[in-house]
């Protein structure tokens, strides 16, 4: 440890109150009304979709398509996850059968 | 993939019992009697891929730290505080090289901003936890935050304690995965690269599931197009923030196209078998 006990103590509480802030912040802003706000509602309901859609794009935003392995792990790995889970609907099959294929993809094929 | 493989089959079987126990929560808390046990057992079925990627990316994070000079108390008490993954791989960095409070507080900010427009899902859905409530808002990660979102149908009237315990379980992951990255990440033998992909493959076993939940597929487009558009302006350093931006933007926009009334969730769609 290179600092103070009295920094790293205060750095990590900072990081744990403005963290906490974030969360909190839509609850305080529009959280004590009775009803909550209808554009609020309007986004509450449709933000999911378009935020889950974001995350798989961030979990892949480091994949490089024009140097090997050209994002084929990620391509055979999401793909697997997709078709295991329309035909079969069970998500952990989907999920260890996607995960199992893209870590063999990635230990042993596209090395 | 020996390791691999029993896993799957040591699943296999248990994921039939983990499918009547589901069913006996949902007839159980209509009773009014639920058996936290029981609430427990599906909880663990559910997050389980967030074990798989909590403890894994927490044992890199565990490693890191301990390699950097802090134990595996600081360690601990960082998840137990911070609790957000990306935020405290760059606190090593920052805490390494003795950046003031306030560049902290506003690095801290700009990472996890995002986390503003995930509790809008969960403003009325939080009101009625009670004293959970805190601990709810605590510890809405990313995944806790999909998790929820996709398994509001799951067990209907016991949601409370079921929403409870995958936040819970989530944070005992991700504290367990740093312990043993700061105590013994050294040890590991076993060869894990590619295992943090159970992450992204849950972000998409959720997408196929909302798909067929949501009838308007406007949204998800507006998340793709956003996103897209945002990488390939800002790069994939500084995605998410402008992506939240657009996509909030967008879904103002379009309310009209999206909000006619058939968006609507199919509270029975009762596919989703965990």
């Amino acid at each position: 440890m290179n600092f103070s006990t009295s920094y790293t103590l205060s750095a990590i509480l900072v990081m744990a109150i403005v963290t906490f802030g974030t969360r909190v912040a839509p609850f305080i802003l529009f959280g004590k009304n009775k009803s909550t706000p209808k554009y609020i509602v309007y986004l509450g309901n449709n933000l999911p979709p378009a935020v889950i859609a974001m995350l798989i794009i961030y979990c892949l935003r480091n994949v490089s398509l024009s140097a090997f392995p050209f994002g084929l792990p990620e391509a055979i790995g999401v793909a697997t996850v997709a078709i295991l889970h329309i035909w079969k609907r069970n998500n952990l099959i989907s999920i260890i059968g996607g995960t199992a294929l893209y870590m063999m993809a990635v230990q042993f094929i596209f090395i | 993939m020996n390791l691999m493989c029993s896993l799957y089959w040591y699943l296999q079987i248990h994921l039939s019992l983990y499918n009547i126990e589901c069913y006996n929560i949902i007839n159980l808390s209509r009773k009014g009697g639920i058996s936290v046990k029981k609430v427990i057992k599906a909880a663990l079925t559910v997050t389980f891929p967030v074990m798989l990627g909590y403890i894994s990316v927490g044992i890199a994070f565990g490693l890191l730290f301990q390699k950097s000079g802090y134990n595996f108390l600081w360690a601990a008490f960082m998840s137990l505080t911070v609790y957000s993954g990306a935020m405290q791989f760059i606190a090593i960095n920052l805490l390494t090289s003795g950046v003031g409070l306030i560049e902290i507080a506003l690095m801290t900010l700009f990472v996890n901003v995002r986390h503003i427009f995930y509790g809008l899902s969960f403003i009325d859905k939080f009101k009625i936890m009670g004293k959970k409530k805190l601990y709810m808002i605590f510890s809405l990660t990313d995944e806790t935050y999909s998790l929820l979102c996709s398994s509001k149908e799951l067990v209907g009237v016991s949601r409370n304690s079921f929403f409870f315990c995958i936040a819970f379980l989530n944070q005992l992951y991700w504290i367990i995965g740093t312990l043993i990255g700061s105590l013994a990440g050294s040890l590991i033998t076993f060869n894990t690269k590619g295992i943090d992909f159970a992450m992204t493959a849950l972000f998409v076993v959720i997408f196929i599931e909302q798909w067929g939940t949501y009838k308007n597929h406007i949204p998800v487009i507006i998340g793709v197009t956003s996103t897209v558009l945002s990488l390939l302006i800002f790069g994939a350093n500084n995605l998410i923030m402008p992506s939240m931006l657009f996509i909030t933007v967008a879904l103002m926009i379009f309310q009209k196209q999206i909000d006619k009334g058939d968006y609507k969730i199919q509270e029975e769609s009762g596919n989703n078998e965990f």
